[in-house]
């Protein structure tokens, strides 16, 4: 018998085998050759006949037409980018500041963590996009409507700037808070899950830490910075990771490449945009990564 | 005056201090937490009071949320244009299939990658992470066509002639990826489940193994049994996102009726059907009221999260304990 003279550390790795045994499958059938193949694409011309579909290399030509010719992706691509690099800070210290909200003990926190979830459920892209169309055919225009959801909130905000320009806040930090003043809506509903990862962080830090901290007097304020913060650092990283990932779904360049394909039919473009996309999401996570790497708290 | 008398005041106004700071402290947090609670809940609110409220409510500027004439009609117009109970039920199978599948494949993968050092471990974790990393749109593309034509090694073409099979508008799409640990955000469930399979003690398996059991006997009757708390956490993740997903039941289901589909079609079909539901006939040049169109679909929005609302009221406890224990803290 051959099996049996396989060492026991070989048989162990060919068990390894049958256990990603599906997902290797799937990793080759269904991800690297739809890889392989989406990054021909962005490298072609693609034409759809009556059988199946003809690709024409056209070198770099499509990357130049999404860069240089189309009137609306480096625009929507900035303001994709900028969005995520302005949100991102927001939905972290909102989510941060939540689960320690969530942690302490106070009557009816059952209730509000189970609340404070609820996003995670009810974050549906079905829902928006239905909720968009019923406002549009309500009003009948959908240009004030996107007017509109640009300023969510009637609120007036300018006292608060002339408040925060007075305490000596620059101008560009002042702007920035009004900003998250007013998508306060979008911040909540997109930081359900951070919050439960934040929260569970902060579950399995040891409680005889902030015991030791209090005996040797420390505040409260500075057990969290040195206790709290440094803990959950890891997760910062994990979270500014899924804000990220979570942002690809509904965002407006997503629909850019997706009209571009299925509407105007301009596959190659389409697949060169979405490309460049990638490019700059990955570059963005590395410097990320890279800057965060060095401050983060292992333990 | 003495030195102990000034010392019990000063402690005592200190004492006091401390009270009112932490009354005012205790204040402040209720005040906040109720505020994000009522901004959370507000659309829920408004849009069950929509649900009940009559047509006649409509342009009446007194009514704030409660409506004064409550009617089941919004319901029942809703339910009719979604076709409600036979959608929801094709949905829920579709849903509760592709979870079944995911949560396996990617339970055995998380295994795998934990526990075995087999070649290249390290590297195809790394394609893992890709998954996760890199925006589905830029696959959509090939999926659909591959899923167009979806063909093995050429298989099919050997056996029919045919160049493959179109299994476009069908459950098939979603189900192959996800059995195959590729579907909607299945590098995230494996990472779950690889970091949860690492931070259980090796003893136990090796003791099974001494046992006499095989691997993959070991698998099921000793490591699964303890991996509920990440196979809850995976279970309803997966539920929700597959049941509120249109991005890959636009691209593969475009023609099915499944309920995210059908919530974001519904304000064109709301005020195609609704003259026809209310007894006018098609050709009549009744068109109707934009508010009452407005009020349908808001009872149609939540008639489609009402089945997670259900939910999640039975499971909300388990999510937070088994997310705590489920190791994605690491």
């Amino acid at each position: 018998m051959k099996l049996n003279k396989m060492s026991l550390h070989r048989k162990r790795s060919m068990l390894g085998f049958f256990f990603i045994g599906p997902w290797l499958i799937g990793i080759i059938f269904f991800y690297m050759s739809p890889l392989i193949q989406s990054i021909k694409f962005s490298f072609s011309k693609m034409q759809i006949q009556s059988e199946g579909y003809s690709l024409l290399p056209v070198g770099l030509e499509n990357f130049r037409t999404a860069l240089f010719v189309d009137a609306t992706f480096n625009r929507i691509i900035t303001s994709s980018v900028w969005e995520m690099i302005l949100s991102v800070p927001m939905i972290l210290f909102f989510s941060l500041f939540s689960a320690t909200l969530l942690n302490q003990k106070f009557r009816g926190r059952t209730l509000s963590r189970a609340i404070f979830f609820l996003p995670v459920i009810l974050a549906s892209n079905a829902i928006a996009s239905a909720e968009q169309s019923g406002l549009i055919s309500l009003i009948g225009s959908a240009t004030y409507v996107e007017e509109m959801q640009g300023a969510t909130s009637s609120y007036n905000v300018t006292s608060i700037v002339y408040m925060l320009l007075d305490i000596g806040i620059p101008l560009s930090f002042a702007d920035y808070i009004v900003t998250a003043i007013l998508q306060i809506y979008n911040i909540i509903t997109s930081s359900g899950v951070q919050i439960l990862i934040f929260l569970a962080a902060l579950q399995s830090v040891p409680s005889s830490m902030y015991e030791v901290a209090k005996m040797e007097g420390a505040t409260s304020y500075e057990s969290f910075w040195k206790i709290t913060f440094p803990m959950v650092s890891p997760l910062i990283l994990t979270n500014i990771i899924y804000t990220i990932i979570d942002s690809f779904s509904g965002s407006p360049i997503t629909n850019l490449i997706y009209s571009t394909a299925f509407e105007t039919q301009n596959y190659g473009l389409s697949a060169a945009m979405s490309w460049i996309y990638t490019l700059v999401v990955t570059i963005f996570l590395a410097i990320v990564g890279v800057v965060l790497a060095k401050r983060i708290h292992y333990n | 005056m003495s030195k102990e008398n000034t010392d019990e005041r000063y402690y005592r106004n200190q004492r006091i201090l401390q009270k009112v700071f932490d009354l005012l402290y205790v204040a402040f947090r209720s005040l906040l937490i109720t505020g994000i609670s009522f901004i959370i809940l507000y659309p829920i609110l408004q849009k069950i009071a929509v649900a009940f409220k009559d047509k006649v409510d409509i342009y009446n500027p007194t009514i704030y949320m409660v409506p004064v004439n409550f009617t089941w009609e919004n319901i029942t117009l809703a339910m009719g244009i979604l076709d409600y109970f036979p959608m929801l039920g094709k949905t829920l199978v579709f849903v509760i299939v592709t979870t079944l599948c995911t949560v396996a494949s990617c339970a055995l993968a998380g295994y795998g990658f934990a526990r075995f050092n087999f070649p290249g471990n390290g590297i195809l974790f790394g394609l893992v992470i890709i998954t996760i990393l890199v925006p589905t749109t830029t696959l959509m593309l090939p999926y659909y066509l591959h899923f167009k034509n979806f063909d093995v090694f050429g298989i099919i073409e050997m056996f029919t002639g045919k160049s493959g099979v179109n299994l476009l508008n069908s459950y098939w799409p979603s189900v192959i990826t996800s059995a195959t640990a590729i579907g909607l955000k299945a590098g995230l469930f494996i990472y779950i489940f690889r970091q949860f399979f690492k931070g259980l003690p090796k003893e136990i398996e090796e003791a099974s193994l001494i046992d006499g059991a095989g691997g993959i006997q070991t698998f099921f009757r000793i490591m699964l049994p303890n991996a509920i708390p990440p196979i809850i956490t995976v279970v309803l993740f997966c539920f929700v996102w597959q049941y509120n997903d249109t991005f890959y039941t636009t691209l593969f289901m475009n023609g099915m009726e499944l309920m995210s589909l059908k919530v974001a079609t519904l304000p064109s079909q709301a005020n195609q059907f609704i003259p026809t539901l209310m007894g006018y006939s098609a050709s009549s040049a009744f068109k109707a009221d934009q508010n009452h169109v407005a009020m349908i679909i808001d009872t149609g929005i939540l008639l489609a999260i009402l089945p997670l609302l259900a939910l999640y009221l039975v499971v909300q406890r388990y999510f937070v304990e088994s997310i705590e224990r489920s190791g994605i803290v690491g």
